[in-house]
């Protein structure tokens, strides 16, 4: 499977079928995120969500430095 | 003499009345880091008429690969930022009227300093002192330019263009334990002017009268990973900072990191805000990454970081051990944990 995340193509890794899976994958789950699915906005009790193949996905972390 | 600028005037957009609006803008940057050497330098050069910039910490040799406004002979004379910025800017354009303060920006005095600026440009490096300078902002009624980098990753937002986008409460809720920072995960300078040049054009749009949607944005540079996403729909109706009826949490104490000096133990204890709390897990791998290796138990961790002793307790409470000076400790701490 492979969507657009962040602009790019990502080939999703075969574990990964859900939002809060991918979070996990990339290791920012832990993190303050804004989250786009499909060009909607998730709400953290969404994060479940399937992941279809050429969903479009953008997600935003905020980090503290300057 | 307007003939300096005038590449910069004949870019339509902007033109006369835009420089115009820049002579008469008085800009405060928040923090005289990576972030406000780069959009205070391009302020300056721009001709902005007034620049406040305000910052707690002295000059050390690892800012000097980002930091551009700063040379070795600052780092060897021991200066502290906001002062040294003062001179450099100083020296790039005589004619921008430049007022610096060594101060660390709390509750009790964030108000006053930025009161009578056209806007706020953040450069803090931590997310405490960003949701303090979105309630200030918020209650004097002038926008904030948010921006903030780590590794090769930085994002921005600009708050207060418009009633119905979000604030940065909206968008944060809450402190999380543990956001990356320049000290623990390191930082690239590009990333660096990439954020800063993203807040100082949304800047000189705004003063130049344009207005737009903005959005939340991000980018990689080592990817190459943008993403840009309308936040409009995460305006919280009940947000303390932004509503009808705003609170502004942050300005009140309870909401900060407070400080004391333990006399005679060359230590400072913090408290963290009510709010954050301390996960001893993370801030042990946080001291393992940093090399060193901490003791942890049931209450406490305990490492070492840049050469001075910290423990975090699970209370809240955090002893920086080997000073006495409440701004060096605030900054340490705000290194480890964003």
């Amino acid at each position: 499977m492979t969507i657009q995340l962040n602009g790019q193509a990502y080939d999703v890794p075969v574990h990964v079928s859900t939002i809060q899976q991918l979070l996990e994958h990339l290791n920012i789950d832990h993190r303050i995120l804004v989250i786009e699915h499909n060009a909607t906005i998730l709400e953290k009790d969404a994060y479940d969500a399937p992941i279809r193949d050429r969903d479009q996905i953008e997600v935003i972390h905020f980090v503290g430095g300057g | 003499m307007m003939g300096r600028y005038d590449r910069q005037m004949r870019f339509e957009p902007f033109g006369e009345s835009g420089q115009r609006a820049l002579r008469e803008a008085n800009i405060f940057v928040l923090g005289a880091g990576a972030l406000g050497s780069a959009s205070a330098e391009m302020l300056v050069r721009a001709g902005v008429g007034r620049l406040t910039i305000v910052d707690r910490d002295v000059l050390e040799w690892t800012n000097l690969h980002r930091q551009q406004l700063y040379t070795e002979s600052d780092v060897e004379r021991q200066l502290p930022k906001a002062a040294a910025a003062h001179e450099r800017l100083t020296a790039i354009n005589r004619d921008v009227t430049i007022e610096h303060h060594v101060v660390d920006i709390t509750s009790e005095n964030i108000l006053s300093l930025v009161e009578g600026h056209t806007a706020v440009l953040d450069a803090t490096d931590n997310l405490e002192t960003r949701l303090l300078a979105n309630d200030a902002c918020l209650q004097l009624g002038i926008p904030f330019f948010m921006g903030a980098c780590v590794g090769s990753y930085g994002m921005t937002f600009p708050i207060g263009l418009r009633e119905e986008e979000p604030c940065l409460h909206c968008l944060l809720e809450t402190l999380p334990p543990e956001a990356a920072t320049c000290d623990t995960v390191g930082v690239i300078s590009p990333i660096v002017v990439t954020v800063a040049a993203w807040q100082t054009a949304q800047l000189l749009r705004y003063l130049a009268g344009e207005t737009w949607q903005p959005t939340l944005q991000s980018t990689n540079l080592w990817t190459d990973e943008h993403a840009s996403i309308r936040v409009t729909s995460l305006k919280k109706e009940s947000c303390p900072s932004c509503s009808n009826e705003p609170v502004y949490p942050f300005l009140r104490a309870v909401h900060e990191t407070e400080a004391s000096v333990l006399c005679g133990r060359e230590t400072v204890q913090l408290r963290l805000p009510l709010q954050r709390a301390i996960d001893l897990q993370t801030f042990a791998s946080i001291f393992e990454r940093a090399g060193s290796t901490p003791v942890v138990n049931q209450h406490l961790v305990s490492g070492h970081w840049n050469d001075y002793r910290i423990v975090f307790f699970k209370d809240g409470r955090i002893l920086v051990h080997g000073t006495n000076d409440p701004k060096k400790a605030r900054s340490l701490v705000a290194s480890m944990t964003g």
